[in-house]
């Protein structure tokens, strides 16, 4: 994979593009993933086709084995499909191999994982820091976990912070390099409800000012509230698409 | 089978590299053990074998001339079982296409086959035909030196006439095991040859018809040997008897009880700090192997599992691979081993090798390797059950970490995140980070101490021959000779420097301390025999009085001033007292010196010399050799090379392939220690490193980080190690004196690199496995998981 094929455009705001959303950053074909283990076959996706905007919010909703992590590991290059095809604008991602997703990963894509995995050893500005070092176009550390409000504990360590504040730290990071899609797995999945609004605040504020495309996965049917789209996944089939005419605010939601 | 079983047998296959990595750190621990103590029992066997079944004898005496009648008497002595009376006499050989003189020592044997005492071991050929006077039997060694057979003839000079000797056969004695020629300290199986021939005309040549001048005694078993040889002594007196001595003061049993000492020391000394190195690090790996586990260790406390069955469940996987590790290096000890058992029962010319490997030394080294890994299981289990359950199995609090020393005098803006995290993380838990470097360092440093003998050798002999000891030639005499001796050494053909020296065989002895040794008589200030003490100052020979090697002024308990009494054991057997001048420390052998002249007053004779040391020109060897081997009083001459040499085949050569394997199971040891430390470190940070990879951090990044910690606590532990080295060293010649020699403390540049350069070796390797390893780090499984 080339990424210098990749738009200029990646990962500016929608509002300077005008495209309102309608430019396609991810493309899945029939996309099918079978795990081998040992003599038994787990279909994990079977098949999805499924397009995601520039900007949007997508939550993907469904119950554990439903393939939604599948799908997110996929789209974010950490794993390879069985069938199908996946593309990042025009970008093949089913054909790239690891140096390709690799470099895919730095310039492109920002993770939050469920626990965190802040580096220990490294405070809030520096965990930052580890990422924004090898980037190319990246916002200060301190710009980013501004954004998640943490402009007091820059130079907390991890050990320091409540759980809530070491998932902001993991958005700012995730944001720090200005991804063009930021992929959440299970962000509040280890946070009590009130520290969990404050965590989907901090990505609700990302995505609407910086315009990154934002795919959360989560068995929390609460947090489909927050999403333009809500898409339901079950046994790795898409079994229902939902549009949210309007977006409720996280401090709306509880659980 | 039970579940926990299950989990044991899936582990080993799971942890199959780092256990293997332990299991090479106890092989290279238990090998050199086995090697080392499989080799001593055996040479010590095969040793009391050989004397039990040849009937070595206990008390040995030499004397002029005794008539044969005196043998009954001598038997009749309370205590003696058995008495065998022999003729030995010296000659001078000549043998084919061998330029320089060769000293021999003829041995009767009875007529009467075979003798009772000191029987020979026929190695092939057969005995001499009772009756035929030129038939022989020769010394293993003198015929392989010389590829000497039955068949073969070698020239004797006896009694002025010159005869030839015929081979029938080669033959071993366990009182000859060692052979000495007069004036060496050192075997020289090319110049110097031992022969058996029939009593009766050995006696004929030498004038010795119905009579004897040695004799050998077996004893009763409790009978007092003191008694004994005191009774002898007294017998053979008037015969000219020399003194008679146990087996301690034999030369070839004395020779070769220093011999296996000092194998003792080396071989028990280098493997216990090898074993106890490798229990040190097994203690380190295990208990930070088993710290990995926390979460199962908590999960299973959860279950209900108490903290003994935990323990015992991992004391289980310890066991096994304790036991493969023992296993692996019993089989590698036990063969090397047979090998180096073997080269000894050459070298020693032993008849037969019993080698056999006890299991109690077996499972000497399985407890001793247990021990060291129990204790760290059961350290590492309790560290881990400590928490409660609940506690362990939720998510770890993110560990406490602080700005570094570096960064603290604000260095920081040098340092990239990434070193930032190697910093922090040593500084973090320097506890840990100090017993790996620490483990990394001694593995260095047991390299260190297996390889410096040959340094510290090679100092040695480069010293005694080149600094002590400064001539081309030593040319010995069958007797004394007049001081006109010199001068006629001097007008052979490339002489250009003559000293005499004169050697007087004594007992010293002060008080109940007695040792039979010979002292050396020299010039003041000799140039080319030199006295030097350890700092290489040549040190003058005082005009009165002895000076001792402090080795042997210890064992007498004598110091500076203190008298001792002398008894000459030869001609005229006098006893005087004598002031210690004062005592040398010296590397190689030990005795004492004198003045020339006031040894000669001792020994109650003229202006006398043994022999002469010269310095020559090397280009006219050939007519040297050649004009020497017309001087009838020459019986010897050893030139410095050889000697040299000898000193090399004698000594060092032996502790070389010690030396050798050592430094390969040291190696071993290194690499499973770095690779052992390694792998920790990743099973430890894997999912750190795996979270940075999936941010986008190359392979190439994230190794920096992990293995770029372990450059930094290689690169420290080395310098340590060369420390440890030094002090392991220290500790091993601290107890490690003999009478052949006292090793200084010599390590040269090369051997601390050649052992920064095994811990490199090793560091490279383990990191490419590594590295291999973190490219293929599970991305997905650390979105989900904690551990």
């Amino acid at each position: 994979m080339q990424t210098s094929q990749l738009p200029s455009s990646v990962g500016t705001p929608r509002h300077e593009r005008g495209g309102r959303g309608d430019d396609i950053v991810f493309r899945a074909r029939g996309l099918t993933k079978v795990y081998e283990m040992g003599e038994v076959r787990v279909h994990a996706l079977r098949g999805i086709d499924l397009d995601l905007y520039a900007g949007e919010f997508v939550v993907l909703l469904g119950a554990s084995g439903s393939g939604k992590s599948t799908l997110l590991n996929i789209l974010g290059g950490l794993d390879t499909a069985t069938a199908g095809h996946v593309s990042y604008h025009a970008v093949d991602l089913t054909q790239a191999d690891d140096r390709a997703l690799t470099k895919y990963r730095r310039e492109h894509v920002g993770f939050v994982f469920q626990f965190y995995n802040l580096i220990p050893s490294l405070t809030a500005r520096e965990n930052v820091a580890v990422v924004t070092e090898i980037a190319e176009n990246p916002m200060a550390p301190n710009e980013a976990l501004g954004l998640v409000g943490l402009s007091e504990r820059l130079d907390h360590f991890p050990a320091q912070m409540s759980g809530g504040e070491q998932q902001r730290v993991a958005i700012a990071r995730a944001i720090a390099k200005r991804p063009a899609v930021l992929l959440c797995d299970e962000p509040t999945g280890a946070l009590d409800s009130h520290t969990g609004v404050v965590v989907l605040e901090a990505l609700e504020r990302v995505n609407r000012e910086m315009g990154t495309t934002t795919v959360v996965i989560t068995h929390n049917a609460a947090i489909a509230d927050m999403a333009d789209r809500v898409i339901h996944l079950s046994d790795g089939c898409i079994t229902g698409i939902e549009h949210n005419a309007h977006r409720k605010q996280p401090r709306e939601i509880s659980w | 089978m039970r579940a926990l079983t299950w989990k044991l047998l899936r582990d080993l296959v799971h942890l199959r590299g780092q256990l293997l990595a332990i299991a090479m750190v106890i092989a290279g621990g238990v090998a050199s053990y086995i090697m080392a103590a499989s080799t001593l029992e055996a040479l010590r066997i095969t040793r009391d074998r050989f004397y039990a079944e040849y009937n070595f004898a206990e008390v040995f005496a030499s004397a002029e001339r005794v008539p044969n009648r005196v043998a009954a008497e001598l038997e009749d002595i309370p205590g003696v079982r058995a008495v065998e009376t022999r003729v030995i006499a010296p000659v001078s050989l000549d043998v084919a296409d061998f330029p320089e003189p060769v000293q021999g020592r003829l041995v009767s044997i009875p007529e009467r086959n075979p003798p009772t005492l000191n029987r020979v071991f026929l190695r092939s050929g057969r005995m001499p035909e009772p009756g035929a006077a030129h038939e022989a039997l020769v010394g293993e060694s003198f015929a392989q030196a010389h590829d000497l057979g039955p068949g073969d003839t070698v020239g004797a000079i006896i009694n002025g006439r010159r005869e030839e000797l015929r081979i029938v056969g080669i033959g071993l004695s366990p009182d000859f095991i060692f052979q000495l020629g007069g004036g060496s300290s050192f075997p020289d199986e090319e110049r110097f040859g031992m022969f058996w021939m029939h009593e009766e005309p050995l006696a004929g040549a030498f004038d010795m018809e119905g009579a004897f001048n040695d004799v050998s005694m077996s004893l009763e078993e409790g009978a007092s040997t003191g008694a004994v040889i005191e009774r002898v002594d007294l017998m053979l007196d008037r015969y000219g008897g020399l003194g008679a001595y146990d087996r301690m003061d034999q030369v070839s049993h004395r020779f070769l009880h220093e011999e296996f000492r000092q194998l003792e020391n080396m071989a028990t000394m280098i493997p216990a700090i090898f074993l106890g190195v490798a229990a040190f690090l097994l203690n380190v790996v295990v208990t930070r192997l088993i710290g990995t586990e926390r979460e199962q260790i908590a999960t299973l406390k959860a279950f209900g599992y108490g903290n003994f069955r935990i323990g015992m469940h991992y004391a289980g996987m310890i066991f096994l691979v304790c036991l493969g590790g023992t296993l692996i290096g019993t089989g590698a000890g036990y063969y090397v081993g047979r090998q180096w058992a073997d080269l000894y029962a050459e070298f020693y010319h032993f008849p037969f090798l019993d080698y056999r490997l006890r299991p109690g030394i077996v499972l000497i080294a399985l407890g001793i390797t247990m021990g060291a890994a129990v204790v760290g299981t059961f350290r590492a289990v309790r560290a881990a059950s400590r928490l409660a359950p609940a506690q362990a199995m939720r998510p770890e609090e993110p560990a406490m970490y602080r700005k570094t020393l570096v960064e603290r005098l604000g260095l920081q803006r040098f340092l990239s995140q990434p070193s930032r995290m190697i910093l922090r993380d040593l500084e973090r838990r320097p506890g840990k980070a100090a017993l790996s470097a620490l483990g990394i360092a001694s593995s260095a440093g047991i390299v260190i101490l297996a390889t410096f003998f040959i340094d510290a050798m090679t100092f040695t002999a480069e010293t005694e021959f080149g600094v002590a000891q400064r001539q081309d030639y030593s040319i010995s005499f069958s007797q004394q000779a007049s001081w006109s001796a010199v001068h006629e050494v001097l007008d052979l053909p490339g002489a250009s420097y003559a000293e005499p020296f004169r050697a007087v065989p004594v007992t010293l002895r002060n008080g109940t301390h007695s040792f039979r040794t010979s002292i050396e008589g020299l010039v003041h200030e000799p140039r080319l025999r030199r006295v030097i003490d350890t700092e290489l100052r040549p040190v003058p020979i005082p005009p009165e009085g002895i000076l001792l090697t402090d080795y042997l002024a210890e064992e007498l308990d004598v110091g500076a001033g203190d008298t001792l009494t002398v008894e000459v054991m030869e001609g005229s057997m006098r006893e005087a007292e004598i002031v210690v001048a004062g005592t040398v420390s010296q590397f190689i052998g030990v005795g004492g010196w004198m003045h020339i002249d006031s040894l000669n007053r001792l020994a109650g004779n003229g202006r006398s010399v043994s022999g002469v040391y010269l310095a020559a020109d090397q280009g006219s060897a050939a007519a040297l050799f050649r004009a020497l081997k017309e001087v009838p009083i020459v019986s010897g001459v050893q030139d410095l090379q050889t000697a040299k040499e000898k000193f090399y085949e004698t000594i060092a050569r032996q502790l070389f392939i010690f030396v050798v394997f050592a430094a390969i199971f040291a190696s071993l040891i290194a690499f499973g220690v770095v690779y052992n430390s390694a792998r920790i470190s990743l099973s430890e940070r894997g999912r750190e490193l795996a979270s940075l990879r999936v941010l986008g951090l190359t392979r190439g990044e994230i190794s920096y980080i992990l293995l770029g910690e372990q450059a930094l606590l290689t690169l420290a532990a080395i310098p340590v190690g060369f420390v440890m080295g030094w002090l392991l060293s220290a500790y091993l010649l601290s107890s490690f004196e003999t009478e052949l020699f006292r090793i200084p403390l010599v390590i040269h540049r090369r051997t601390y690199a050649f052992a920064a350069a095994v811990v490199l070796a090793a560091s490279t390797f383990s990191a490419l496995v590594v590295r291999r390893r973190l490219d293929r780090l599970d991305l997905i499984s650390v979105l989900k998981t904690r551990e």
